[in-house]
């Protein structure tokens, strides 16, 4: 659909980047719109993993995290709706941090699910997250979902390498059924990593709400997409059908052809939800839902300073083992999607190996906590070495 | 069976801000080359997003006020989704269930009976772009695109087209009055669709009810509601059906045609806009706001009455235009209270006749409250007549010359002192013998032809009443 379009205006982030000297290399590639977790919903083409390049690198922003994995450049950006940074990152065994919602400034972002959607880095190692969220944290008048609010030095957390005084909970609703056994023994590894640093560690911490997290993120997602992806009409830029006879057929026969899928797919799922007689039923539950995810969230983190959870069920699939059935794709992000839910912040850092493929560990903390889990993520990483490992290319 | 009609009316007015709604491109684009006022806001690129425009949100919270509503301190603005090539993103940023005022009410007059219509709400949105429709394809100007309009719509219980246009006239004026819109209908500023439906007196159910778009002048709105009610009275005395439909007005067929039947309700889709957090107006927000209410239509005209002591009907008239009714005072300011009635005759008099024949508004006309004020003085001090100040009038309305000026250019002062017209009288009496006779033979319009005749020799400068008097005395009295 934008395939050829040259967009007239600079986004917030990369205005940020650019004021600071960075050099930009490239465009990275990702799911259509955002949609998948895969990678393989590419208008252009499937990315591989560095780990192994028979298997998914994750998405939405696989070719991100496999950038960086593949030693491509020093840092990228994602825009993590669902787990679109943190799920390849830790299928590729790199840093990706999911701000707060409206930490970053989204001006210039394509958006996707609009409450949801938030940019963030995905680095070698936490020190370059740091880094990176420095360069890109702020307000923005041009959002007004970014939050007038400090933006301090992210890299004086990196300064303490133990962990004493600070408290992470284990919610057990992530430690549940259907999980990669190599994936629960790492994080298990990595839990027993931070305690030897000196937290305290709970596992008497319950988000009971987490089973329904899937179903209203298929409502929000999909009925935000709805509406953000009707521009696309082909009236103002990018693809046109040619030829069409009429507005109303040049509008459907492009939609038609200039979207894939899953785009598709999406948008008749969030239209269908918003639709008069299924609103209270669907968006509105969906959001009641959101409320008490939230207060999930908020009352966990009133005794705990972080959360620690796996970053995926599993490590990175094989292309195409998913394709044909979305909703074991939509799985994938199952940890993840919570934390967009409830607009909290949150990191996957490498966190070791299940049949040698990349694990990541996912800490949650409070919104603009990003510093608090800097910090855990720094103190682990510094007494770890999973970050130092390469793919063999 | 006898029938009711029941009319409801939606208007918009754009607002009268530097900026667009949701971004920094300047709003005034009446003389602007299309698609100049453009970003990439309004222009729905991908990737942007709205930022709320406070200015027209003071301006819909001030008309709120204005209508007695109550102005909510919890807003928000929602997604209307529907496609169309005019609208960029797909969806039109609104207001659905949170708008900034809501409850409202207010006055219309028909024949002096006084009624309250109600008004459900007063919500901002944005402006769509324009096409422009040649032959074979449209062309899009997206200057439009993002200008704050104001929504006000009232409750159904309208119960005329006459009631309908007094409602609006009521909206318009006060709009004006509170500057937050043009208000012009003709270039759009200011949109009137209606609901119409009727039903038999007594019956509480409504019958169906059509949407009648395309009516561009207070004239329109009045006759198309007009036609639209004798049509559907029509149509059940007949046995037709009425369809629950949208109806466009044609003003040079003077007639509504069908546009689109709208049997399934359209599905707009709503929900809460994501890009834009809730909009909390605090009480003392709303308190700032409230002290910037000027005095309003209603409230003018009843110090009008009070003041000036002007009939009601004047005052409603003067009142009706904020700048018809500055330009009275300015008048009054100059003349003097006393001779307010004086103003008011030759505001809705000569002057209306001249503005209303020519199509000028009160503001850009040459005659100024100075002359108004100047021509009251010398009538009231006989320096002039009344046809001479008819006279300096019409000169004023054309060329903007003092009223000073064109006595002297058309030596127009009054002539009081009678010597200076015996002559003329006395040749007049001799020239009218039959006139004479049948004044003698008891016919007082006699009398006033005579006096005309030496008025009219002095190209209206003899004072009417001192003719007719020595007249009488001539003539040897009654």
């Amino acid at each position: 659909m934008l395939e050829n379009f040259i967009p007239p205006y600079n986004a917030t982030v990369m205005e940020k980047f650019i004021s600071r000297n960075a050099v930009l290399v490239g465009k990275t590639n990702m799911d259509e719109f955002a949609m998948g977790s895969s990678t393989e919903n590419s208008a252009f083409f499937p990315t591989n993993n560095p780990w192994d390049t028979e298997r998914v690198p994750g998405g939405s922003s696989g070719g991100s995290a496999a950038g960086i994995a593949a030693d491509e450049a020093i840092c990228a950006l994602g825009s993590d709706t669902g787990g679109s940074i943190r799920q390849p990152a830790s299928f590729c065994n790199v840093v990706g941090l999911k701000p707060t919602y409206g930490r970053v400034s989204r001006f210039g972002l394509i958006a996707f699910a609009s409450s949801l959607d938030q940019i963030g880095p995905i680095t070698k190692d936490v020190t370059d997250c740091a880094l990176v969220m420095n360069a890109i944290a702020g307000h923005d008048p041009m959002d007004s979902t970014a939050v007038d609010r400090p933006v301090p030095d992210y890299t004086s957390a990196l300064s303490n390498r133990e962990l004493k005084g600070l408290r992470i909970g284990v919610p057990r609703e992530y430690f549940a059924e259907g999980m990669q056994t190599g994936v629960t023994s790492a994080i298990e590894a990595a839990i027993k990593k931070l305690e030897e640093l000196g937290a305290e560690v709970g596992r008497d911490v319950s988000l009971p709400h987490t089973k329904y997290a899937l179903a209203a993120y298929y409502i929000i997602a999909p009925s935000e997409a709805s509406a953000n992806l009707s521009r696309y009409d082909g009236v103002k830029y990018g693809f046109r059908y040619p030829g069409a006879a009429n507005a109303i057929e040049s509008t459907e026969k492009t939609r038609q052809f200039g979207f894939g899928p899953e785009v598709k797919r999406r948008i008749m799922l969030g239209t269908y939800a918003l639709s008069a007689g299924y609103y209270d039923a669907y968006y509105l539950k969906a959001q009641k839902i959101r409320t008490l995810i939230k207060q999930d969230f908020d009352n966990a983190l009133q005794k705990y300073d972080a959360l620690v959870t796996p970053t995926s069920p599993t490590t990175a699939f094989k292309m195409g083992e998913k394709t044909d059935d979305p909703l074991q794709m939509y799985l994938s992000d199952i940890c993840t999607l919570p934390a967009n839910i409830a607009g909290i912040p949150a990191i996957s850092v490498p966190a070791g190996f299940a049949d040698n493929l990349p694990v990541g560990m996912q800490l949650m903390g409070k919104a603009f906590s990003e510093e608090t889990l800097l910090r855990i993520a720094y103190a682990y990483e510094q007494a770890t070495d999973w970050h130092k490992r390469k793919p063999a290319l | 069976m006898d029938y009711e009609t029941i009319i409801g009316l939606e208007v918009h007015a754009q607002l009268l801000t530097g900026s667009k709604m949701f971004c920094s491109c300047n709003a005034n684009y009446t003389e602007a080359e299309p698609n100049s006022h453009v970003c990439p806001v309004c222009l729905g690129m991908p990737g942007v997003l709205p930022v709320i425009n406070q200015k027209a949100v003071e301006y819909a919270m001030l008309s709120a006020l204005a209508l007695n509503c109550t102005v909510s301190e919890y807003t928000k603005f929602d997604r209307k989704n529907y496609n169309y090539p005019d609208l960029m993103k797909g969806y039109q940023i609104s207001q659905y269930d949170f708008p900034i005022g809501k409850h409202g009410w207010l006055t219309i007059d028909i024949n002096g009976n006084r009624k309250q219509v109600n008004i459900t709400r007063v919500h901002l949105e944005e402006d769509v772009a324009k096409l422009h429709h040649e032959h074979h394809y449209s062309r899009v100007d997206v200057n439009r695109a993002g200008l704050p309009l104001m929504e006000i719509v009232s409750e159904p219980e309208i119960s005329s087209p006459e009631e309908a246009r007094d409602y609006l006239m009521k909206l318009h004026s006060i709009l004006r009055y509170l500057g937050v819109s043009t208000c012009n209908m003709e270039d759009g500023s200011f949109r009137c669709d209606a609901n119409i439906s009727i039903r038999p007196i007594g019956c509480k159910e409504l019958m169906a009810k059509v949407e009648v778009k395309n009516m561009n002048s207070f004239k329109a709105v009045y006759q198309a509601l007009e036609y639209e009610s004798r049509r559907q009275r029509k149509a059940v005395k007949e046995g037709e059906p009425i369809f629950q439909e949208t109806r466009g007005w044609l003003d040079e067929k003077g007639e509504t045609v069908s546009q689109r039947s709208k049997e399934c309700a359209d599905d707009y889709r709503y929900f809460p806009e994501p890009d834009l957090p809730p909009l909390i107006i605090d009480k003392t927000w709303i308190a700032k706001i409230k002290e910037k209410l000027p005095e309003l239509p209603e409230a003018r005209k009843n110090r009008f009455v009070a003041q000036y002591g002007l009939l009601l009907h004047d005052a409603s008239v003067l009142t009706g235009s904020l700048k018809m009714a500055d330009y009275f005072e300015e008048c009054v300011k100059l003349a003097g209270k006393e001779r307010a009635k004086a103003a008011t005759t030759w505001i809705l008099g000569d002057l209306s006749r001249l503005l209303n024949a020519s199509g000028t508004g009160i503001g850009d006309t040459k005659v100024r409250p100075e002359h108004i004020a100047d021509i009251i003085k010398l009538t009231g001090k006989n320096t002039i007549s009344g046809p001479a100040a008819k006279t300096i009038i019409e000169e004023t309305f054309h060329t903007g010359k003092s009223v000073d000026d064109i006595i002297n250019d058309k030596d127009l002062r009054q002539v009081n002192d009678i010597s200076e017209i015996q002559d003329l009288i006395k040749q007049a009496i001799n020239d009218n013998p039959k006139a004479i006779s049948d004044y003698r033979a008891g016919k007082e319009q006699a009398l006033m032809f005579i006096t005309g005749q030496v008025v009219k020799a002095t190209s209206g400068r003899a004072n009417p009443v001192a003719v007719k008097e020595i007249l009488i005395e001539e003539l040897g009295g009654k």
